[in-house]
């Protein structure tokens, strides 16, 4: 058992663990964060996707002991029912999910994704590592891709995307 | 309420909330992960323990001891279960293997024991510590081998085991052109996001489970017959479930286990089935091979059709009925179609997204585009000029509704079929060589009993209750659509509460049923909560309208809350179906078209396109259902070219037991999708004259990327998923 202590959605949280729980289970399982989700517990579906220092990981495939005083932000932390992050506003209206359970980890991505195209961070399909970073069709779902929604809804989740982003799918 | 003749007018026509594309209900929970999920319920009990599930090491045999002493030694562990300890068992009615495996072990991955503590981390460290002997058998693990001693099934579900009308041999033999072809489906995964999981709860030998299930009377009725308990004392509550796709139809080990571990622990216990244990542990859509032969005249006229096929499947599993549509699809005099089942021990064999018609249509529609080629014709006018609108296995029974050659010259049109060059290899976009493929989507409709209670408060809120569950389908939503539209209120006066089996007993949500039987359920309580209604408030119930929150007649009318003035009114009901379905046959319809690219030198495969066309009665929500069709869409791609379960023929088991192994499409993968709803109503179907959809999505899109990469690069792969490797060999010379 350790102690540990970070922010999760502007919040101080410090807790007693396992030194093998993950940060998705500590979410999970000890603060009842549970809208981060796990699918496959082995970073292969990122539904446990989160971000951390503002950047998003797989939260099953770190231990929550390695976030020592880290800024954690979970899908809880972007918007409430009555008061929708811009993205999940738009999952809403394009219907960007079905059965909602890997819904978190899209919309956490997506808001990452936004942010990375910003900052000018390329990625395996970016033709030109000096210009700067268009958010073409190549480039979104490339950067989503390690979200799996198996209702597959990606038509529409890039369509809520690229809308936020002010761009055609 | 019997449902006996067609429908006629009523309230649902007045399509003021029906038909129309509302966002989901549900979406503010969903998007902010407040919906609970089953493993998820921190708030219904407290002091829940954790289960860690152990699956069987081998595919077939038994085990010869098993030793527990270094995991019940181990921090924190409450209790083990195995079937040495678990007391005598039952088998569910829809289970085929035991749930809980020992000493026989049935398939690899069943599960043998569960691993009880106090934390996750100490129920996994424990798990790892049961150490097991076993002996192992001899396992039939390869369907190829395994087909010439296949066995004549017995009719089941999906229809006998043979049929056969007019003399296909003597007509298949003397046609002037003739296809004669054998194709190969793999074993599929649902692969859904959310792994099957359950919190049980005993309380004075009664049993509630939060779980994940599409069919919670079904879940229920066998939970209690394999505990040996009376259904009365069993609770499933599955309000919000991550997927299923049929993977979810069933009562699976979670729910087994999470109740043994509690009674054991003498604690609340959850249990999720570990990912990497899934797709050995619970069902599959089975491999099929499937032999088609039709014969036609050089005009294209269908005169011999039959269909073949072989499955494999453990003791009391059933076959893969892969020729369904073929005996319905196209016309032709002459016909035959043979299921066989093979002896296998891979694990258990079922249902999957459009069972019998996904994996049928996945061959049968590579085979039209065949025999296109050797007629000549082009593939869309092949299909429309053998359509039928009749049964042709019984020309009496005409379809309810049959707009395939609609959806097929609708998508032509749309799709810029023109274009295509039939002699493949032809078109170039740089590196790429691109190919335009067709296929007909076909599914039938199932019609099935479906209950519903309503309530009117005094606020003037109508509250639905049914046991029916929303897998991602937009159950919620529809229902809500329906209760307003026959209620007269707006949405936002609508609670609906599903999947707990304290609710009347709906169809639930399987074999795209759940949208009409559901909806219909809820039409024929809301119709028997109008008549309490108007007799309350002294209407004349055939008269009263309901609209806007007020119930008139004549020249009176009356806010409709006062009906619940001395307190709320309820009604319950079901919708149960007459002769409809026999005397018309209820089949959906629709055609994919498909544009792929395929890398010239690397044979790499990409969709660039896709339109699908469906024709499925009322669409009582175009956006929850188009959101069904790209989804299957989507699923149909990764059947073509990517999702495949590689069976190790030497330890029994599918090696690709895990999400990266068993590839199924991402983003990168997909492409915008286009989908058009025919308009149509059917009156045969139900009060709703809808159908389903979310299935109707799959079938055929497999064929139409096959018929798409052959048209792009001439290679004809009948063995799927169509990877790069079986292109490369006979790509085109580059230019």
């Amino acid at each position: 058992m350790t102690r540990v202590f970070f922010d999760v959605n502007g919040e101080t949280h410090q807790l007693e663990l396992d030194t093998r729980t993950t940060l998705l289970d500590a979410l999970r399982e000890h603060l009842h964060l549970t809208g981060t989700k796990k699918g496959c517990d082995h970073g292969q579906c990122g539904a446990c996707t989160v971000i951390v220092d503002g950047r998003r990981i797989n939260s099953c495939l770190t231990l929550a002991v390695m976030h020592q005083g880290d800024e954690i932000t979970t899908i809880e932390g972007l918007g409430t029912p009555d008061g929708l992050h811009p993205l999940q506003a738009a999952f809403v209206e394009h219907d960007g999910y079905q059965c909602g359970y890997c819904t978190p980890g899209q919309i956490c991505s997506a808001v990452a994704v936004l942010a990375e195209v910003k900052a000018g961070i390329p990625s395996h399909v970016t033709a030109d590592l000096n210009a700067p970073v268009r958010l073409t069709n190549a480039e979104l779902r490339e950067r989503m891709s390690g979200n799996i929604c198996r209702c597959g809804a990606y038509s529409n989740i890039a369509e809520a995307i690229s809308e936020v982003a002010g761009r055609s799918a | 309420m019997r449902f006996e003749h067609p429908a006629t007018f009523n309230p649902i026509d007045q399509l003021k909330v029906i038909g129309h594309p509302t966002s989901r209900i549900e979406g503010p929970l969903k998007t902010t992960g407040t919906a609970p999920y089953a493993y998820e319920r921190h708030d219904v009990v407290t002091n829940q323990a954790y289960g860690y599930v152990v699956g069987s090491a081998i595919g077939k045999g038994r085990i010869a001891t098993i030793n527990l002493e270094a995991a019940n030694a181990a921090p924190g562990v409450l209790a083990i279960v195995t079937a040495e300890n678990a007391g005598k068992l039952g088998k569910g009615e829809r289970n085929a293997a035991p749930l809980l495996g020992g000493p026989e072990i049935a398939h690899y991955h069943q599960a043998v024991a569960v691993v009880v503590a106090g934390t996750f981390e100490q129920a996994r460290a424990a798990a790892q510590l049961v150490r097991i002997d076993y002996v192992k058998g001899d396992g039939k693990f390869d369907l190829a081998a395994a087909i010439d001693a296949a066995g004549t099934p017995t009719p089941s579900f999906g229809g006998p085991a043979d049929t056969a009308v007019g003399d296909f041999a003597v007509s298949f033999a003397a046609a002037p052109v003739q296809l004669d072809a054998t194709y190969t489906t793999p074993d599929q995964g649902h692969a859904m996001m959310e792994p099957h999981a359950s919190i049980a709860a005993w309380d004075d030998g009664k049993l509630t489970v939060w779980t994940s299930n599409q069919m919670i009377a079904w879940g229920a009725e066998d939970m209690a017959k394999t505990l040996g308990i009376p259904k009365e004392n069993v609770r499933l509550v599955s309000p919000y479930i991550g997927g299923g796709f049929g993977g979810k139809l069933f009562l699976r080990a979670d729910v087994l286990l999470a109740a043994l571990g509690a009674r054991a622990a003498g604690r609340p216990v959850k249990v999720t089935l570990q990912r990497p244990l899934m797709f050995n542990n619970t069902t599959h859509r089975p491999a099929t091979i499937q032999r088609i032969r039709i014969g036609a005249e050089r005009d294209g006229r269908i005169t011999a059709i039959g269909h073949e096929s072989w499955s494999g499947n453990v003791k009391d599993g059933e076959p893969e009925m892969a020729v369904s549509q073929t005996r319905l699809l196209y016309a032709g005099a002459n016909r035959m179609t043979a299921t066989r089942l093979a002896a296998l021990d891979l694990p258990e064999g079922n249902a999957m997204r459009a069972p019998g018609e996904a994996s049928g249509m996945m061959a049968l529609e590579i085979a039209i585009d065949e025999l296109a080629d050797k007629l000549g014709i082009d593939p869309v006018v092949l299909r429309i000029s053998n359509d039928t609108q009749v049964d042709p296995e019984h020309p009496e029974r005409h379809f309810s509704q049959r707009q395939l050659v609609q959806c097929l010259s609708d998508g032509a049109a749309r799709f810029g079929w023109d274009k295509r060059d039939p002699k493949p290899g032809q078109i170039r976009d740089g590196r790429w060589l691109v190919g335009m493929g067709v296929a007909a989507a076909f599914r039938n409709n199932l019609v099935t009993k479906s209950a519903a209670r309503v309530r009117l408060d005094q606020q003037g809120t109508v509250t639905v209750e049914t046991d029916m569950t929303d897998i991602g389908t937009g159950s919620y939503t529809i229902i809500a659509q329906t209760a307003a539209e026959m209620m007269g209120v707006p949405l936002e006066r609508v609670v609906v509460r599903l999947g707990d089996s304290d609710f009347p007993v709906s169809c639930g949500s399987g074999g795209q049923w759940g949208g009409n039987n559901s909806t219909a359920g809820v039409y024929a309580a809301c119709v028997k909560l109008r008549e309490s209604i108007a007799q309350k408030l002294g209407f004349n119930s055939e008269e009263a309208e309901f609209a806007d929150g007020v119930v008139r007649s004549g020249n009176r009318s009356a806010p409709l809350a006062q009906a619940a003035g001395q307190g709320d009114l309820v009604a319950e009901d079901a919708i149960e179906y007459g002769d409809l379905a026999k005397t018309y046959q209820q089949s959906t319809f629709g055609a994919h078209f498909v544009e792929v690219g395929v890398d010239a030198d690397t044979a790499e495969i990409r969709v660039r396109r896709m339109l699908a066309v469906c024709a499925a009665g009322r669409i009582l929500n175009p956006k929850a259902a188009r959101s069904q069709v790209i989804g299957a869409m989507t699923m149909g791609v990764g059947a073509a070219l990517m999702e495949y379960l590689v069976v190790d023929k030497r330890h029994g088991l599918f090696i690709t037991h895990d999400l990266a192994a068993y590839e199924v499409p991402v983003h990168a993968d997909i492409p915008h999708q286009d989908v058009i709803f025919l308009d149509e109503t059917d009156p045969m179907s139900s009060p709703m004259k809808a159908k389903g959809v979310a299935e109707l999505g799959i079938c055929g899109v497999a064929a139409a990327v096959a018929n798409a990469v052959h048209n792009a690069t001439g290679v004809r792969v009948r063995d799927y998923p169509i990877t790069l490797d079986k292109l490369l060999a006979g790509m085109p010379e580059p230019v």
